[in-house]
């Protein structure tokens, strides 16, 4: 919305294509809907901040598609989509990208369950439908967005059976030397972290270093059971579980258009390679948002701005000197919406078993591919790759294209051929990227709207 | 709108996965290799395992918005080529 606001100051033609029904992405999803409703108040401040953006973006004249999704972009770019079981493609001078970021896949015995769901997913329940869970939740996990969303439950009257922190014990010692320019950049966010905190505690079940859960149940979720790091073991009734582990950049796109990508060790993810402007390895594609790295909200409008005045200069509509000098003070503030994450990635480093899960864990949750059989296939010795995993297993084969188990399978191969997983490297991905029926290819009719 | 047949209510702008998981059974199918049941996860279009069958099509559940009259079943293990 950030980029498309720019952009239309001057007078570029902008199509937002959006695969959800109304703007505002993941974090102020259903925005306009909620906007001076109680649960605006819930949600808290820093979603209600988003409408200001949200009103802008729909002034700006921007041509708005909702409901359709993008599954395939060719060189030109050309991009195609579909929407209301019609397929379309549009040719554009500039692609912008700005998926965001997916929680991070997190197998745990259990984890494909009815009722283990992630922190994300019930935050957008409460946001799209006002709907909190009914019965008491547990909360398992780590990272600012667990905190936040039991925060926003309970201000919505909802009751947690539990918090179970997985953060790694001696996280937050490994976090002090960066907290320091966390403190000086973003003080106040450091403050909001720390008051849902103490909060949390306070008033319900907090445990802390949990280094393992595993949900129980025939057909859905009844017990959950944990282990601390001291060894201790729990298991309680549970009806519905919450999961998060941080979020991953989404690269289902840019993998699959053969942009170069680099491993961000201190995210543990990979991100596009990008220039000062956000341009990928591909003319012409940009990304921006946490699709560029997970940085937060403020940090992703900021992108999306800086990459609108790179791609208005190469439209011939602004200077590149001009473009520079605008840029400045964004990136100025780009820097500065990013101080904290050092420390912020560094004290939410994820435990090492959610990336190396026991063998009787589903790995591949759409194949039902287990994490034993690619131990299995690993230790034939012929030291297979995520592709020839994908072929021996059918891991990867499902409609989500590895978007579950990519790191999954990169991480397990790694453990067991003694390599790192970025070397291990990710599945081959092919469009389209969304499932596309063959009536609506059929229907597929090109628009020549030039950009 | 009607899920396997029983009349729900659901309210404008929300999506059949909130409707689902409003159910005493929120499972929106079951899966192709073992026929076992799942249910929403991820909310957000990248898990599909609210893959149901909206107005005759598989969809996802939680990018699909509701509209009234609207017939939802769960998707039953493989689909099969109709003969």
């Amino acid at each position: 919305m950030s980029a498309a606001i720019v952009a239309r100051r001057f007078a570029l033609n902008v199509l937002l294509v959006d695969e959800q029904p109304a703007p505002g992405g993941q974090i102020w999803r259903n925005i306009e809907a909620v906007a001076g409703t109680p649960r605006a108040e819930i949600l808290g401040k820093a979603y209600v901040e988003g409408l200001s953006t949200l009103r802008q973006f729909r002034a700006s004249g921007a041509a708005y598609e909702p409901g359709t999704q993008v599954w395939q972009i060719e060189s030109g770019p050309r991009v195609f989509m579909s929407g209301n079981n019609a397929a379309s493609s549009v040719e554009a001078g500039a692609v912008l990208l700005a998926t965001g970021a997916q929680e991070r896949p997190l197998p745990f015995r259990g984890w494909t369950l009815p009722g283990v769901m992630t922190v994300g997913a019930a935050q957008i329940t409460l946001k799209t439908a006002g709907q909190i869970p009914q019965d008491p939740v547990w909360i398992a996990g780590s990272g600012p967005l667990p905190l936040l969303y039991a925060t926003q439950l309970l201000n919505a009257g909802g009751q947690i059976a539990g918090f179970l922190d997985t953060t790694p014990q001696g996280n937050f010692l490994s976090a002090m030397p960066k907290l320091a320019a966390a403190a000086f950049w973003a003080p106040s966010d450091l403050l909001k972290g720390a008051s849902w905190l103490a909060k949390l505690r306070r008033r319900v079940r907090y445990v802390a270093n949990v280094t393992e859960i595993e949900a129980i149940g025939d057909q859905t979720v009844e017990m959950l059971r944990y282990v601390t790091a001291n060894g201790a073991a729990a298991t309680v009734d549970a009806r519905l579980l919450l999961v998060h582990e941080g979020l991953v950049p989404t690269i289902h796109p840019t993998l699959a258009l053969g942009c170069r990508h680099r491993w961000a060790e201190e995210q543990e993810s990979f991100s596009p390679e990008l220039d000062a402007w956000g341009q990928t390895s591909e003319p012409n594609v940009f990304v921006a948002g946490d699709g560029a790295g997970i940085g937060g909200a403020t940090a992703a409008c900021l992108r999306g701005e800086i990459a609108a005045l790179r791609i208005v200069a190469n439209a011939g509509l602004l200077g590149s000197e001009e473009a520079d000098r605008m840029a400045k003070p964004i990136r100025a503030r780009l820097k500065k919406a990013l101080a904290a994450r050092p420390f912020l990635d560094t004290l939410y480093r994820p435990r090492r078993s959610i990336f190396v899960p026991s063998d009787e864990t589903i790995a591949c949750r759409c194949e039902e591919v287990h994490v034993a059989q690619i131990r299995a296939e690993a230790k034939k010795g012929s030291r297979p790759g995520p592709n020839q995993i994908k072929a021996f297993t059918r891991a990867g084969m499902g409609p989500c294209q590895g978007r579950q188990c990519n790191y999954t399978i990169a991480h397990v191969l790694a453990q067991e051929e003694g390599r790192d997983a970025p070397d291990v490297g990710l599945y081959r991905v092919r469009p389209p990227f969304k499932p596309v029926t063959v009536n609506e290819l059929a229907s597929l009719n090109s628009k020549d709207t030039s950009q | 709108m009607f899920i396997d047949g029983m009349p729900v209510i659901a309210e404008a702008d929300e999506t059949v996965a909130t409707v689902l998981l409003r159910q005493a059974e929120l499972w929106a199918r079951t899966t192709p290799v073992s026929e076992t049941r799942r249910a929403p996860y991820c909310m957000m279009g990248v898990c599909f395992d609210c893959l149901a069958i909206v107005d005759g099509i598989v969809v996802q559940a939680c990018l699909a918005p509701v509209r009234d009259g609207m017939t939802i079943e769960r998707q039953l293990g493989r689909r099969s080529v109709a003969s």
